[in-house]
């Protein structure tokens, strides 16, 4: 009953019936069309000019960048990482791009997993869909190979991030998220900007509220 | 949470004097405005954004039933379900039968304002489903039995020490002077809830008809393992936060954490659209969306359409002189300072509210910061006249303003009234100029002294002036 209620009451408000066809039509337009407001000029600018402000504004919201002049060097250096912070096991995306890389060289320092993160995991790595400049965004979806606990469960979070995946933009990601993900959205998109944070306690900023305590971003050419 | 609103006058009046409220205040005055002003400075589009998002949500409210219908659409065909709540009753029973349906001990909770408005943590108690919440100000009111004075900062009414002696009396830890252990401790307690609940309960800042997403944004990611560890996700949200598609949401966003905070961006901004995918190894199985109406659409078409654009920034109430002197809790119900002067009457009616439009100065901070322009005194006026219009003034307001017109309606005798008044008061003030107490002024006289009228009245003055301008 509430939902014709709800309705009958809106449109009551708004002194019509039924929509005239012309207001759906005006719907269906903006639905279809999906035009873009207003883009700050922030980020709008050359690819290499994105990637110094992705960096840039990565860092001021705390996370970790860590640049890497090839893939292959991933291995190495997340264990360089995790030896700062005094971790040693890592649960894995299952993307083949992360999974088929020389982790035997490091299996010493590191011990990798490959499953849904669990309460009491150390870290995790995996690999970002995009990257947004204006606010130093990364951004992740949920598919079988990367699942979403591995973004919000361990206390650090590593995140891959390759230079041809930084956009301007928000609205630049939307274009090439429907294009990866046909038809329907995947069931979650991450946008994450920075570790997890709280000043609920007087206002005063602690960083690792329940989220990674520590995001750190590879980013590879 | 009981409705205390007609006790505005009393409850301010303790606020006032409440010593460790007014340092909590501090805090809230000395971070809020500063970190919106250097937000906004950093972006040069600011004004126009808030002038497109104004003009985006009027155009979303006249084809509201529209976008409602094609985001219910796409939940359904992501394999959601949405349900329609009239009322607090309905979404509550809601809300449990899904709970029960699912056999559900505990439930966890993000951050949900809607939840606060329907009531809902008591009433899933009453019924045997433990609620916990999980955002970190929300965690401490709950431990206290307390309730949110802030609609993004529900816990800025309490001090370190309120937090440290709430967390040693239920976590049964030595006391500690450091909110970084105290969040620790909070992380390592709120972990296994988490894992164990049966269902997730969020609410949502934006809900995208052309997805059939809800967004939430959180900076603790505790909306977050709410929704993806637990069998069942249940998104608690308002008809009014629909928006057209994503390309709109980001328009929002890039004024929601700005307004709020002051950040550039929340943390974690997370889409959630329908349950999980066939191969996926984790989220949750279950989706719904309750939506609920609570006297939304009954302010669709009225004087009050305007507030249905408010997008729950809370910037209103940390620029306003009466929240940041009496604190949220003394405006009596869920939603507090100049938005919550607004939404509080439509949803618990005049009657109880009739304070709440008149705790403002109109000094204009509040439509001066909103991030979609909601003319908020103006709003805040329309009450007061609702209010006179229902005989709900007080005898001394009607009886004064009836008072007033009679002389005002009658220009001779208003002088001649005027003329004497300004002699009493001059008697009275005595040769120092100022009147210690001043009968039926006791709200001006008893903090301050009023200063006497220093010559003849306005009318006089003007009348002498005309007189020289002849002779000259």
């Amino acid at each position: 009953m509430s939902r014709a209620d709800i309705f009958a009451n809106i449109r009551r408000g708004l002194r019509r019936s039924e929509a005239t066809e012309a207001q759906r039509e005006t719907v269906r337009q903006r639905l279809q069309q999906r035009p873009r407001n207003i883009i700050p000029s922030r980020s709008q600018h050359e690819h290499d000019a994105l990637v110094e402000l992705f960096v840039r504004m990565a860092r001021e919201a705390a996370a970790e960048v860590v640049e890497l002049d090839s893939l292959e060097q991933l291995p190495c250096a997340v264990a360089d990482n995790l030896e700062q912070k005094q971790q040693h096991e890592l649960v894995l995306a299952s993307d083949s791009a992360l999974t088929e890389l020389g982790w035997a060289a490091v299996h010493e320092r590191v011990e990798c997993h490959q499953r849904v993160a669990q309460v009491g995991d150390q870290a995790s790595l995996t690999l970002a869909f995009a990257g947004i400049a204006e606010t130093g965004t990364l951004m992740l979806f949920s598919r079988p190979d990367s699942p979403t606990t591995l973004n919000f469960l361990p206390d650090t979070h590593l995140v891959v991030l390759s230079k041809q995946a930084i956009v301007g933009p928000y609205e630049d990601t939307w274009d090439r998220l429907r294009e990866a993900s046909p038809g329907r959205l995947p069931r979650t998109v991450n946008m994450i900007t920075g570790p997890s944070r709280s000043a609920d306690i007087e206002q005063k900023l602690q960083m690792g509220a329940h989220g990674p305590r520590q995001l750190v971003i590879f980013l590879i050419p | 949470m009981d409705i205390k609103s007609p006790e505005f006058k009393q409850s301010a009046r303790i606020a006032l004097q409440d010593a460790n409220l007014q340092k909590a205040l501090g805090n809230l005055k000395a971070g809020f405005p500063g970190k919106r002003a250097s937000a906004v400075a950093r972006m040069p589009e600011f004004d126009a954004l808030r002038d497109q998002a104004r003009d985006l949500k009027n155009h979303i409210l006249e084809h509201l039933d529209l976008y409602l219908e094609a985001f219910e659409a796409r939940v359904v065909e992501n394999g959601g379900q949405v349900h329609w709540c009239r009322t607090s009753e309905d979404a509550r029973q809601t809300i449990l039968q899904i709970c029960r349906e699912q056999n559900a001990k505990t439930v966890t909770k993000g951050k949900s304002m809607v939840t606060e408005e329907i009531n809902l943590n008591e009433y899933l108690e009453e019924h045997g489903v433990q609620p916990v919440e999980t955002d970190l100000g929300e965690y401490i009111l709950q431990l206290r039995g307390d309730h949110p004075s802030h609609i993004i900062a529900p816990a800025i009414h309490l001090n370190l020490e309120d937090v440290s002696e709430a967390f040693h009396e239920h976590h049964h830890r030595p006391k500690s002077d450091d909110p970084a252990v105290l969040m620790a401790e909070a992380r390592e307690m709120l972990r296994k809830q988490f894992a164990a609940a049966d269902v997730g309960i969020t609410g949502a800042n934006f809900l995208v008809a052309e997805t059939g997403s809800t967004l939430i944004a959180t900076n603790e990611g505790n909306g977050d393992l709410t929704q993806i560890l637990p069998k069942t996700h249940i998104v608690v949200s308002s008809i009014e936060k629909v928006v057209p598609t994503l390309e709109d949401m980001s328009l929002f966003l890039r004024l929601l954490a700005r307004s709020a905070t002051g950040q550039e961006f929340t943390v974690y901004n997370t889409l959630s659209s329908g349950n999980r995918r066939p191969d996926d190894q984790d989220g949750p199985e279950n989706f719904h969306v309750v939506l609920v109406d609570n006297g939304r659409s009954d302010m669709v078409g009225t004087e009050f359409q305007e507030m249905l654009r408010c997008i729950r920034c809370s910037a209103c109430m940390n620029h306003c002189p009466v929240y940041g002197a009496v604190g949220g809790h003394s405006y009596g119900w869920v939603y507090p300072g100049p938005m919550g002067s607004v939404l509080t009457p439509q949803m618990i009616g005049i009657e109880k509210a009739a304070l709440l439009p008149n705790a403002s100065t109109f000094c204009g901070k509040c439509e001066e910061v909103c991030p979609v322009r909601i003319p908020l005194p103006k709003l805040m006026r329309h009450w007061r006249e609702k209010e006179f219009e229902k005989h709900l003034s007080p005898k001394a307001v009607r009886w004064g303003l009836g008072g007033w017109a009679f002389f005002a309606t009658r220009p001779g005798l208003y002088r001649w009234a005027s003329a004497g008044a300004s002699r009493f008061m001059r008697l009275l003030g005595g040769r120092k100029g100022k009147i210690r107490k001043l009968p039926l002024a006791g709200g001006w006289t008893d903090h301050r002294d009023m200063p006497t009228p220093t010559g003849k009245t306005f009318m006089q003055q003007w009348n002498e002036r005309q007189q020289q301008e002849k002779q000259r």
